[in-house]
């Protein structure tokens, strides 16, 4: 075969930061994070330790967001609906007595599944604009559900006290249940990174690149993406388990429209498709949030112009700009 | 003769009161290059959605190796064998060449339900993408990325493609489309060896490049099927002559 002619300027190499640099910002975040309680000793501790811990349980959220959008293209504007399913997990099972931890958290994440299922089958037959809208219904539909269930205080929510473990109230200390959240965090992370690595990742990456193509190889977008949509949905489950543990408390204000905005908010903000990112921008998102809510009641007028300069100026969100950063997608 | 690779049977398909496709009838046989050629708008792509699986036809049947794929997606006949190029050139324009092949390795190659392990260092996959990419002249390509690559090698990358998906039968959708001379002349000499180890139908206005490559011509005008024969009797053809090549002479001419 004939050899190809060298087209010099027309092609530009692919960047390829090293291993190194590729890891540095997503060690650094950890590294402070698993830092913090030391830290936080020095000034208003509680109420730090609680805040970040808040942080870090959206940032959870956000990630399983980020493998939907940054990596599989699916605009879902309903994940706060398995946050929700966590958090009412714990708040329906210990109104009952079942407060142990891990039959909680496997109620919340069988529920989760079921329900991303069922949701993703019917939501993953659409695509673009009626795929966010049908998402936002779903997520609407539990709202309501929610709203209406008189027995776990509908509207006002219902107050909760926390999970215990083997009988023992360990996560009543606000350290312990920083570091779970932590565990939970890094866990995800890195089981999250290894699959969008997978075989199955990239399936899921190329039907984000272009999805015709990939069908035109053989590959039916719609079998790798629901199993995307039940993974994030599992994931963000885990995340409000940890959430109606941190407020004692859980509320359909959980389940609604604005949350789910929120966590599109914070993957934008933090860079889409780096998983990292997610908890850069849940950290810059709520940090904000409770500096500028410091200031003034109007601070969602500073926010938006916030979130549009980022859009305008810094695509990549947070996470580009570190030092020369590889995300995975594009 | 043994058994078409592909046969159509009376398709047909309208967008609203135009018919693109108006009864067509065809056989692909093993080992031969077909190539379907008409003037704009003779509704060629169109058919070669239907025969590929992105459209479906309003009646008709489409058998590959013996099968009715008529209401198989298009994944699902990609699976078959029955594999495709586009028009406008198709590739994962975020991904470099090797990971574009080794993906198409990787749909032929064990399942993709593998949650864990890192699929761009799997050795088989890109030890057979590697391969390919060097038999297209794209080795020196293989860690830059696709959609920054020129439009030839584009093209290229897009034929490594689809030999690694292994096909059966090879469906080319203009393959020289916005291609220059050079590349024209590059892509024209890969397809006649391609030729020899997969049936072919080329879909393509470059008259020069057909009657180089085609062992048969289909020549369709306003979705039917006028002539079909040998490059030399179609080109005697009195009908195929006022239709679709005297026009081309006529402009070449003007």
């Amino acid at each position: 075969m004939n050899e190809i002619v060298d087209h010099g300027a027309a092609v530009t190499p692919r960047s390829q930061p090293s291993r190194l640099k590729q890891a540095a910002l997503p060690l650094a975040l950890f590294a402070v994070l698993a830092l913090m309680p030391a830290a936080a000793r020095f000034g208003a501790s509680g109420y730090i330790l609680a805040l970040m811990t808040r942080t870090m349980i959206l940032g959870l959220a956000a990630m399983s967001l980020d493998l939907l959008i940054g990596c599989g293209a699916m605009i879902s504007f309903g994940h706060a609906a398995f946050l929700g399913i966590g958090a009412y997990a714990v708040g329906i099972l210990s109104s009952h007595g079942i407060d142990d931890a891990f039959v909680q958290l496997a109620a919340a994440l069988v529920v989760a599944g079921v329900f991303a299922f069922l949701t993703g089958a019917i939501s993953l037959r659409t695509r673009g604009v009626y795929f966010i809208m049908i998402t936002l219904a779903f997520g609407q539909m539990l709202y309501f559900l929610f709203t209406s269930l008189a027995a776990y205080g509908g509207d006002d929510g219902l107050s909760l006290s926390r999970s215990r473990v083997f009988g023992a109230a360990v996560l009543r200390n606000d350290l312990t249940l920083y570091y779970v959240a932590f565990a939970a965090l890094l866990g995800c992370y890195l089981a999250l990174r290894a699959v969008v690595a997978s075989r199955f990742g990239r399936v899921l990456r190329g039907i984000k690149d272009n999805p015709v193509r990939m069908q035109a190889i053989g590959f039916a977008p719609y079998r790798y993406q629901l199993t995307a949509y039940v993974i994030a949905g599992m994931i963000a489950a885990v995340a409000g388990f940890l959430l109606a543990n941190l407020s004692e408390f859980v509320s359909p204000a959980y389940v609604g429209w604005q949350r789910s905005g929120d966590l599109i908010f914070m993957i934008v903000l933090g860079g889409m498709g780096s998983l990292y990112g997610a908890i850069l921008g849940a950290a810059a998102f709520t940090l904000l949030a409770e500096f500028l809510s410091g200031f003034t009641e109007y601070w969602g007028m500073i926010f938006g112009p916030v979130l549009i300069v980022v859009v305008l100026f810094a695509r990549g969100g947070l996470a580009s700009l570190g030092p020369n950063v590889g995300r995975s997608g594009r | 003769m043994t058994a078409p690779v592909l046969r159509l049977t009376r398709l047909r398909k309208s967008f609203g009161a135009l018919r693109v496709t108006d009864d067509v009838s065809l056989e692909i046989c093993a080992r031969e290059l077909h190539a379907i050629i008409g003037p704009n708008g003779a509704g060629k792509t169109t058919l070669v959605h239907q025969i590929s699986g992105l459209a479906r036809p309003d009646s008709g049947r489409i058998e590959f190796e013996g099968a009715d794929v008529t209401d198989l997606p298009m994944d699902a006949r990609a699976r078959a064998g029955l594999i495709r190029s586009f028009q406008i050139v198709s590739i994962l324009p975020s991904f470099s060449a090797l990971e574009n092949v080794a993906l198409a390795v990787q749909a032929r190659s064990g399942s993709s339900f593998r949650f864990t392990g890192k699929a761009s260092g799997e050795a088989a996959l890109n030890d057979t993408a590697m391969a390919l990419l060097a038999r297209f002249g794209l080795a020196s390509r293989a860690d830059f990325t696709a959609g920054l690559m020129s439009h030839g090698e584009k093209r290229q990358l897009e034929l490594a493609i689809a030999m690694a998906a292994q096909p059966k039968l090879l469906l080319l959708d203009e393959p020289l489309a916005g291609t220059s001379h050079e590349e024209s002349a590059r892509v024209t000499a890969t397809l006649k060896e391609l030729k020899r180890e997969v049936p072919i139908i080329l879909v393509e206005h470059d008259m020069e490049a057909v009657f180089a490559l085609a062992d048969r011509v289909s020549v369709l005008v306003y979705g039917r099927i006028i002539a079909s024969g040998s490059p030399d009797e179609v080109r005697r053809d009195a009908e195929v002559r006022s239709a679709y090549l005297g026009d081309e002479a006529a402009e070449a001419t003007a």
